[in-house]
């Protein structure tokens, strides 16, 4: 038995039928902790190189954290990883809800898919039973549809994540969904599901998890709820969710809008926080064990139909909403919930949205091409697009590849504007006036990803802190709007946010407790010892953080070839075209200064100067690759 | 004033089945807790807590008088609990747990109460504000 975790490592093999569940052993656990530690060191070791991504031999790696499934503020993080179909790199995604915690209580820890089931088919775990069933009467339907039937038809008490019909298409921006409204949404991790001919996968869990003081986890735990209800980030951060920071967005000019041309928009008030709680909201939906719910759960109505849906949070708001220039919540919001049935990401759906209608606006697609007239701001002609996309009717064929294999195929200079780095599209924050935030996009392992690292805050603030969200965007330093941060200064804190932020992927929490609201890391190390009877500081799982970040970038140089510094570099969109209007109206950030981002970057990472990982670093770090 | 829920603040975060089995059986398992959170979805997108309200239900069914009430406190004492689970199928909440050959039930010990980051729980008729 190790404290902590559920003991078990649990392998599905879907051409042979065979479940082999092995003990976890205490090397992997001592060295790579859990999470994201896991997946990046199962991923290195076991999936055969160069394999596709749509291959059956590709694995996907379920991953929970030590503090999973405990009583301490959203430890109900599942984490997930594959090989990237967006990427064709190292690729994870995770989301909040209940699944992942229900898997630790069945008894498992991590949970390893390979092969190909022959027909089309679900993963039933109750407990120690572990099934492949047929999911021929699934198949085709909706996500959030798909669960409510499943539950209906398997007891509510299972938890359920699901594929919608692009992840069955292999779009690769297909997401999973979970919990009516919870989404693991980036690399195209819902179409390497979809590769496998796996619908959903539903778990009981009854088990529990042995704790080796629980005494003290009822003191510290108790503890951690009670001391964040008096952070000034509890009352100012949650009523409103992610939501709440879109009007700073604006004032900052950080709100992608219509393509990221711009910068900010002249309808924040319409589509902010503010709208979304009278607009929408039936009630508040948090994820396991959270004390602040992002998660609103409401109501749209549009000229097309009604729906029930979670959202939109912040990053469905701008890429959904400003960025594809649609003004009215509810339509966004239905967009949401289009996106969700359909099993697209929609952070990467708005931006692939927004591209397509730009180039439509300049002439690069037709009519002809397209099927009907679209532009930015016209609901219907996302609801179309999306439809396409996920069926890959089309042009959707073309653009369920995503910006960067959408403009490949189109050519005539499209590039210039497919908003993506590495072949993920780039959320919900322009940059062109951040270069800490630009350069955290750019280095991100899968792509442009927000999860990795936010420190526009600090560009803004120009502060060399990692402060909590709510503080730096609530501060006075914001009386001037203009960013503060030199492209010369922001390697390190570049770096401290890109160890830190996903450092809570590693234990298994979600960071926003600390990263948004400002809950010490001391509280961390503190249920840490009292869940796994282990000393683990902050410094070491900051030092384990960095350590992912080599072997990720290992990961990358063996499967994506050619890989190196020009993989790093934004869309030339960002250092070739100023900002037109709005309150950084002239920024931008040229070319120059990119490369000394990198340069200093790399040094600040060592790694050489084609962003190669030395010798001497992974020697340092203990990684004989 | 007996423990008191309310669905407008409450977000199923289940963190009050984590300190009720935490504290009771010393473990992370929130299906030992004695109490169920449901959630209803897509429609009508609501929470639902079953708690134990102490209607002594399952004292009128007890064989063995093994379940007493002390000043409203439903109790089961486990040495005259013999596991005929006449308790759990009397309970209309189906909050009494069969563990270890014998019925455990809520003492009203209002861990899930303090807890509870909604306030969705509480022993105030109004609940305080979030």
């Amino acid at each position: 038995m190790i404290y902590g975790y559920a003991g078990t490592i649990l392998r599905i093999n879907l051409s042979t039928n065979k479940i082999v569940k092995t003990p976890l052993k205490k090397e992997l656990v001592e060295e790579y902790v859990g999470g994201r530690g896991f997946t990046a060191k199962i991923l290195y070791d076991e999936n055969p190189p160069n394999v596709h991504p749509f291959s059956p031999e590709n694995i996907f790696i379920v991953a929970m954290g030590p503090l999973s499934g405990h009583m301490l503020p959203s430890s109900g993080k599942t984490h997930f990883a594959t090989k990237s179909p967006a990427t064709g790199g190292y690729g994870d995604s995770n989301m909040g809800g209940h699944f992942g915690v229900t898997m630790k209580y069945a008894g498992y820890d991590v949970m390893i898919i390979d092969g190909k089931a022959e027909k089309h088919s679900y993963i039933l775990i109750n407990d120690d039973d572990v099934k492949i069933v047929d999911a021929e009467k699934y198949w085709g339907r909706g996500s959030a549809e798909v669960e409510e039937a499943m539950k209906k038809d398997l007891g509510e008490d299972y938890q359920i994540l699901t594929i919608g019909p692009a992840g069955e298409n292999l779009v690769n921006f297909a997401c999973i969904s979970h919990d009516f409204g919870r989404q693991a949404g980036r690399i195209g991790i819902g179409a390497v599901l979809g590769s496998k001919n796996i619908k959903a996968i539903a778990v009981k869990g009854t088990k529990g998890i042995p704790v080796f003081d629980p005494e003290l986890l009822l003191e510290k735990g108790k503890k951690m709820y009670g001391d964040l209800r008096k952070k000034p980030g509890f009352t100012g951060w949650t009523p409103q969710g992610t939501a709440g920071i879109t009007d700073w967005c604006n004032n900052v000019g950080a709100l992608p809008t219509r393509n990221f041309q711009k910068s900010n928009c002249d309808y924040a008030e319409k589509i902010n926080g503010e709208a979304v709680l009278k607009e929408l909201k039936i009630t508040d939906k948090g994820c396991f064990s959270c004390p602040t719910p992002c998660g609103k759960y409401g109501h749209a109505k549009t000229k097309i139909g009604d729906a029930y849906v979670e959202g939109p949070e912040y990053e469905t708001l701008s890429l959904l909403g400003s960025n594809c220039d649609i003004s009215n919540i509810h339509d966004i919001a239905y967009l949401n919930y289009i996106c969700d049935e359909l099993g697209l990401d929609t952070c990467s759906a708005g931006v692939v949205l927004s591209f397509a209608f730009e180039c439509f606006e300049k002439g690069l697609l037709t009519k002809e091409d397209v099927g009907m007239e679209v532009s930015f701001g016209d609901f219907e002609s996302a609801v179309y697009l999306l439809r396409q996309i996920a069926e890959r009717k089309g042009i959707g064929n073309v653009l369920a590849e995503g910006v960067r294999g959408a403009a490949a195929t189109i050519g005539k200079g499209s590039d210039q504007f497919a908003i993506h780095v590495k072949g993920l599209e780039w959320t919900g924050y322009e940059s062109r006036n951040a270069p800490g935030m630009m350069l955290g996009y750019m280095t991100a392992d899968i792509g442009a990803h927000h999860g990795r690292c936010w420190v526009l805050g600090n560009d803004v603030a120009g502060s060399a802190v990692v402060g909590n969200v709510n503080d730096l965007i609530s501060g006075e330093q914001n009386a001037n709007f203009l960013p503060k941060a030199k492209h010369e200064n922001v390697v390190p804190i570049v770096l401290k946010s890109q160890h830190i932020r996903p450092a809570f992927d590693i234990i298994g929490t979600c960071r926003l407790q600390f990263m948004e609201i400002g809950l010490e890391t001391s509280y961390y190390e503190e249920v840490f010892y009292a869940i796994t009877g282990r000393k683990f500081s902050w410094v070491e799982l900051e030092r384990l953080s960095e350590k992912l970040w080599h072997l990720n970038r290992m990961y990358n140089v063996r499967e994506i070839e050619g890989f190196g510094r020009k993989f790093d570099y934004p869309p030339k969109r960002f250092y070739t075209e100023p900002i037109p209007d709005g309150p950084n109206k002239g920024h931008f950030i040229e070319l120059e200064a990119i490369e000394e981002m990198l340069d200093h970057y790399y040094d600040g990472r060592g790694w050489d100067c084609n962003g190669i990982p030395t010798s001497d670093t992974l020697v340092k770090f203990g990684l004989n690759l | 004033m007996p423990l008191q829920y309310s669905n407008e603040t409450c977000s199923g975060c289940k963190t009050c089945q984590l300190v009720c089995a935490l504290s009771k059986f010393r473990t992370s398992n929130p299906s030992r807790a004695f109490l169920n959170v449901k959630g209803k979805f897509p429609a009508p997108g609501k929470y639902y807590v079953e708690y134990c309200n102490q209607c002594g239900n399952c004292m009128d069914v007890c064989p063995t008088g093994a379940i007493e009430q002390t000043d409203g406190v439903y109790n089961i004492n486990s040495e005259l609990c013999i596991g005929c689970k006449l308790c759990i199928d009397a309970c209309p909440y189906d909050v009494i747990r069969f563990i270890d050959g014998i019925a455990h039930k809520c003492n009203d010990c209002g861990q899930c109460a303090e807890i509870c980051p909604r306030n969705a729980l509480s022993y105030s008729a109004e609940g305080a504000s979030v």
